[in-house]
């Protein structure tokens, strides 16, 4: 699904991360730890485009990341979700709308239907029509979570999502992650809360990566 | 042209989803408006300057080209002489259709505006002016003149080139001016229209980040911005040249006392030629949003 092959990146001139080799593979369910600062955004950039690698190849879906256009990023990000710490939403747009923006810009019309079960499954069936600025923080991650789903996506990043959450509502966020990768789709969460990782491997089959040192590294049995 | 034309059947409809996606862009709409409203009716007169001028200078040339006149200077007795001979002249000479002596009265008449009415023109050594009239072909007036010269000696041709010239040359400068003004005021207007479409641009810039991660094309974020400020700039340019038409119309009606200024509005046809300018507007505004906004767009992954 989206391999690494000695990757490496950094930002003006001095590298964050170097040697990355390691594959995502579809269904898998991986967290991404590490210090703060040690480059977990940066590599969720560079699995749904958003950077280049200075080195190294990183081939999604089969499609070297090198030889995609601006159109072929885009066609990527309708493939993969994404959530955000900070979730981005389109602050004069209700709730139903936001939610239904990766279908909106692909051209095609939200199913009514669908888009009830799907704002019903992550709890937010009576908000709507609220507009992003009047939702609580769980509210807004379950609403990017909603967004980034609703393109039935073949994998899912996540940035801190539980960032901002207390903990019923980190682990109400982590059973609808675990959900949907029961039904098929890859999850990467970047944290740095062990306490969610842990509390996830006692549902699903989790691999645990940690970035040290600038190199990305399969986390031990401590985790 | 059929792809052409179901592109701008989709930029006048539009898709009201997509449309939404972008907020109102608040004093950005309004300045595209003015400013297309403002430059619309300056380009209203730009264009009634330079169809004016050019009829002026085509009535100059015209008019001027069809009549030359024949001036005898002669001691008292030999001036009837002379005149008779310059008429036997031009009677024989190809190219001229008519040719008179003018009466006293009438040469009173035209120095009446200078000396007053009461000019006693027959005790002053004034030359006879002879009226010639051209048929359409025209004559030659150099080979005239040399004829003059060798027969009568007093006669001078004058075939109102000298001074035809210099005005018709005036009236077509004025004409290319009023064409560069119109240049000038759409460059103006595309110069407004990208500052208002950038701001745009950059007051949404957490608009067009949140877009791409959903993973909107580049074009399609485009689209809904240039499609808002063509929109507004053929809402203002239309009702700019509304404004200036109406202006237009208003002004003093064209008269022989009046002259030039009088007559600067549109003729006949004329009238459509503004209606020109609104489509003209939103062709440049929908270029200058369309390079600004993939211009910005290149700037965000």
């Amino acid at each position: 699904m989206i391999e690494f092959q000695n990757v490496a990146h950094g930002y003006g001139g001095s590298p964050l991360l170097s040697g990355m080799t390691l594959t995502l593979a579809p269904g898998s369910f991986h967290f991404l730890t590490g210090p703060s600062g040690a480059g977990k955004s940066t590599f969720l950039k560079l699995c749904y485009g958003e950077l280049t690698p200075v080195a190294g190849r990183i081939s999604a879906f089969g499609q070297d990341r090198a030889e995609m256009s601006r159109d072929d990023v885009a066609r990527l990000r309708r493939r993969i979700g994404v959530v955000h710490q900070d979730c981005q939403f389109l602050d004069h747009l209700p709730l139903e709308e936001n939610v239904a923006l990766p279908l909106t810009v692909a051209g095609r019309a939200a199913d009514a239907t669908e888009l009830k079960e799907l704002l019903s499954w992550v709890g937010l069936s009576g908000q709507v029509r609220s507009l992003p600025p009047s939702l609580s923080g769980g509210e807004r991650q379950r609403a990017a979570l909603a967004r980034a789903v609703i393109m039935s996506p073949e994998m899912l990043l996540a940035d801190e999502p539980t960032g901002n959450l207390d903990w019923e509502m980190s682990l109400r966020l982590l059973t609808l992650l675990v959900e949907l990768n029961r039904m098929g789709t890859a999850i990467l969460v970047a944290t740095h809360d062990l306490n969610l990782i842990r509390a996830a491997k006692a549902q699903v089959a989790a691999r645990v990566l940690r970035i040290k040192g600038g190199q990305v590294q399969m986390a031990g049995a401590e985790l | 042209m059929r792809a052409f034309l179901g592109r701008l059947g989709a930029l006048l409809t539009g898709d009201p989803r997509a449309d939404r996606v972008v907020p109102p862009s608040g004093a950005a709409a309004w300045l595209t408006l003015l400013s297309a409203g403002a430059m619309a009716f300056l380009a209203v007169f730009a264009l009634a300057l330079s169809l004016a001028t050019g009829r002026l200078a085509e009535r100059w040339a015209g008019a001027l080209s069809q009549g030359a006149t024949v001036r005898i200077s002669a001691p008292a007795e030999q001036m009837a002489a002379q005149t008779r001979l310059v008429l036997d002249i031009l009677a024989v000479t190809p190219g001229v259709g008519s040719a008179r002596a003018l009466d006293t009265a009438e040469t009173r008449a035209l120095l009446a505006p200078w000396f007053g009415p009461d000019l006693p023109v027959d005790s002053l050594p004034i030359p006879q002016l002879i009226e010639v009239t051209e048929t359409g072909d025209g004559f030659d007036a150099e080979g005239l003149k040399l004829r003059l010269s060798a027969e009568a000696p007093g006669a001078t041709l004058d075939d109102h080139q000298r001074w035809r010239r210099p005005l018709v040359a005036a009236a077509e400068r004025l004409r290319s001016l009023g064409f560069l003004s119109l240049g000038l005021i759409g460059g103006a207007m595309a110069a407004m229209v990208t500052l208002a479409a950038q701001a745009a641009l950059a007051a949404n810039g957490q608009v067009i980040r949140t877009l791409r991660l959903v993973g909107a094309r580049d074009i399609y974020i485009a689209r809904a911005f240039v499609r808002r400020f063509t929109l507004r700039a053929l809402a203002g340019a239309a009702a700019g040249t509304l404004a200036g038409m109406i202006a237009v119309a208003l002004l003093p009606a064209a008269d022989e006392a009046g002259g030039f200024l009088t007559g600067l509005g549109f003729a006949g046809t004329g009238w459509l030629w503004p209606l020109a300018i609104p489509p003209f507007a939103a062709i440049v505004a929908f270029w200058a949003t369309r390079a600004a906004a993939l211009r910005t767009l290149r700037e965000v992954q």
